[in-house]
């Protein structure tokens, strides 16, 4: 595709694309028509027209696990190096993370968060509130207040909730909300101390590690409580049996549960520890986890029993990734290469087919939180996506908008990539430079 | 990706590198490093124990963690060998105000010095300095990772005492999941041709090692070349590891009536500090199957071999 003639106009006709739409379980060749802000039926006299031939078209991807570290630790990320980071690896709609400094656990938070990122103008914020104040864990957040001023979700991701009376009193007290908790879901006494996942590398390597089951037990009491609560309950970065044989018991029996997988555990193991000679930079919680963990974790994505896939994008300054393993932070910088390593992990291993992938990435996290979007169809608001699925790079994270370089993809080759990314009708990426 | 500094012992001394892991060292190139460790120790039984090889090279021991014995042996190996040596400890220096490991090291560096010892509580810490520095770097100690000098003095402890190592039997026991000494030694017999068992409470043994394992002592330590006693710390009892010393020595106690039962001629090798009456009774660290003190004195031989590899030295010795 090329935008070297169509610097500007806001009225688009996109040609000869392949439009793969979860929203309306579509996947077909056509065209697309946007103007004033909405996708609009026919060609309209002004339309700039652009070839997308060999690219897909794909109404508004969201991640809804992302850390913009505003307030309080602006030299990690901010909310606008986060929308560039965003709009940059193709997404549209990001949800925030509360555990900024301070904790986002209050509604004039809340209403700031998202309209600062509406003066940026490149992606729409989902901004996601504490469920205990301070995320202490201690007494709920005001959960009504901050839904109001638009929150679309609420944890204390980071940590868990690890108290089973409050997190049966969060679950139940969302009942009478429109969106879930989201539990970062871990036994911190079995974590206390831990720094990869405990297995075959871990031991060789000497780090101290934590068993899947320090996840998978802290999932299973949060199904138990949506199930006695009848609370909505989304559980955020899944990677253990444990966790997966928790959801399908969840669904079994009808709870509101859903749950995510990252980019990152789809893709990688535990082996990039040992690769990467203990760099910080494999750091991340839940840890990387051994082959026959990644590839169940494939398998639950292919089934629809984890229904989101979300990136965790954790930025972290190079300088505090430095430090010896045990003291440098968690995270990885995800959002620039989330659809890279998810079309690696399962598209282009002939795992899922482009509809089904896409759906986890579009109608699955808006199911997940709660919200409501119609795809392309006339009038509704224009965010898309054009991806080139066959494009061939190598991650740089140098050439990264977030400000978070920690990545342990770094150097790896990826397939498939957003060449353009759309918000309300304006582009907000194209060819890989962000326009603001 | 580990870069050993085998992996160019072969080559011209020039480019060897570092010494940070006995794990993706091969078998030759430790046997080789054994041998000259068994010509050095020589050196130590001079009246006059000093050497010109080293002469003109710098060696930084830099020690993130109390040490007594590891640090005078790499002391006292460079000294043999007429390398000048400092010593740094993190307590009262630069890191106390903040700095990183990473600046303390290149400092160091900046200040000509032509290899660094380093012990660290992280696991993977000197494997990173490695690429960092351009001069070599010697793991002295890392986290539960190794203690690679610590495994080839064991090696050479049961080389001299029963010629070979190949074929043997070797048990080590305690609390091998926090042990450095433990993986290293397991990496080092097993590349030699020894078979290697691990004994201990269930959960100080990480299942996940290849290497046959049982928590019975009997089961472990019965028709046994050498036992290797780890030592049982005792922070692993106010952690919740262990009921109480009392019942780790009831049941993995190496006493003298055990040992005579069931390994009357096993070499008995403690990488040290020991808890006498916990992990060992002093009629066995004393007695007659006893190996520790050859093993601290193959130790400064072990490290003379490292840094003779490492630094280039010459052949006059």
């Amino acid at each position: 595709m090329t935008f070297s003639e169509t610097s500007s106009g806001d009225k688009w006709h996109i040609k000869n694309v392949r439009i793969v739409d979860p929203y309306t379980h579509t996947d077909a060749s056509g065209d697309i028509f946007i103007a004033d802000g909405c996708f609009v039926s026919e060609k309209l006299p002004g339309m700039v027209t652009v070839d997308a031939a060999g690219l897909w078209a794909v109404p508004r991807m969201v991640d809804i696990h992302v850390h913009f570290r505003e307030p309080g630790q602006e030299h990690k990320e901010d909310l606008l190096s986060g929308s560039r980071a965003a709009a940059a690896g193709g997404f549209s709609v990001v949800a925030a993370m509360p555990n900024t400094a301070p904790v986002i656990d209050n509604p004039a938070l809340i209403s700031w968060e998202a309209g600062r990122c509406r003066e940026i103008g490149l992606i729409d914020l989902w901004p996601l509130g504490a469920v205990t104040k301070a995320s202490a864990g201690k007494e709920l957040a005001e959960l009504a207040l901050m839904e109001a001023a638009g929150a679309m979700g609420f944890s204390d991701d980071g940590k868990p909730v690890a108290n089973g009376r409050i997190m049966r009193a969060a679950l139940s007290y969302a009942t009478m909300l429109k969106h879930p908790i989201v539990q970062h879901a871990e036994d911190p006494d079995l974590s206390e101390g831990t720094v990869m996942h405990e297995g075959q590398v871990s031991h060789r390597l000497g780090l101290p590690g934590v068993p899947a089951a320090a996840e998978a037990a802290m999932v299973w009491r949060d199904v138990e409580l949506s199930l006695l609560t009848h609370g909505p309950l989304h559980v955020a970065h899944v990677t253990a049996l444990g966790s997966l044989e928790a959801m399908a018991y969840a669904k079994r029996l009808g709870a509101r549960v859903t749950a995510e997988a990252t980019p990152h555990h789809l893709l990688l193991t535990d082996q990039a520890v040992a690769d990467w000679q203990a760099s910080p930079v494999t750091k991340v919680n839940p840890p990387l986890r051994p082959l026959e963990l990644r590839d169940a974790l494939r398998k639950a994505v292919v089934t629809g029993l984890v229904s989101v896939i979300a990136s965790d994008h954790a930025p972290h300054h190079e300088d505090e990734k430095m430090a010896p393993y045990p003291q440098a932070p968690y995270g990885i910088s995800g959002l620039e290469t989330s659809i890279g390593a998810v079309f690696s992990s399962l598209l282009h291993t002939g795992l899922m087919d482009p509809l089904t992938l896409l759906e986890r990435m579009t109608s699955g996290p808006h199911q997940a939180l709660g919200a409501r979007y119609p795809g392309v169809v006339p009038g509704a608001r224009a965010d898309l996506t054009l991806i080139d699925p066959q494009l061939l790079w190598v991650v740089d994270p140098s050439t990264f908008y977030s400000r978070g370089h920690n990545t342990p993809m770094a150097g790896m080759q990826l397939k498939g990539k957003a060449v353009a990314t759309m918000l309300q009708g304006r582009w907000t990426m194209r060819e890989g430079q962000v326009l603001a | 990706m580990t870069r050993g500094l085998m992996t160019v012992l072969k080559g011209s001394l020039k480019s060897v590198r570092d010494f940070t892991a006995l794990e993706g060292i091969n078998a030759e190139e430790l046997a080789a490093l054994i041998d000259l460790a068994e010509t050095l120790k020589d050196v130590l039984e001079r009246p006059i124990k000093k050497v010109p090889t080293l002469r003109g090279k710098a060696i930084a021991n830099v020690f993130f963690e109390p040490s007594t014995r590891t640090r005078n042996s790499f002391e006292l190996a460079a000294k043999y060998m007429s390398a000048d040596v400092i010593n740094f400890q993190s307590s009262g220096s630069s890191v106390e105000k903040g700095e990183t490991l990473w600046d303390t090291a290149r400092n160091l560096a900046a200040m000509a010095i032509d290899a660094v010892v380093i012990r660290h509580q992280v696991a993977g810490v000197p494997g990173l300095l490695a690429d960092l520095l351009d001069v070599p770097v010697i793991n002295a100690g890392d986290g539960m990772h190794e203690h690679p000098t610590q495994g080839l003095l064991d090696l050479l402890t049961v080389k001299a005492h029963y010629g070979r190592i190949g074929g043997l039997q070797v048990a080590i026991v305690g609390d091998v999941l926090h042990s450095r000494v433990a993986r290293s030694d397991l990496w080092g017999f097993t590349k030699m041709g020894a078979a290697v068992r691990l004994v201990g409470p269930p959960n100080l043994l990480p299942s996940e090692l290849e290497a046959p394992m049982t928590s019975n002592l009997e089961d472990g330590i019965r028709g046994c070349d050498v036992i290797q006693v780890l030592r049982l710390q005792h922070e692993r009892q106010t952690s919740g590891a262990v009921p109480s010393m009392r019942e780790y020595r009831e049941r993995f106690g190496v006493t003298r009536e055990r040992l005579e039962k069931w390994a009357p001629d096993a070499l008995v090798m403690h990488p040290g500090p020991q808890n006498r009456g916990v992990e060992i009774d002093s009629e066995v660290l004393d007695g007659p199957q006893s190996a520790v003190l050859s093993q601290v004195q193959y130790g400064v031989a072990v490290r003379m071999a490292v840094l003779y590899r490492l630094l280039g030295g010459t052949h006059d010795i």
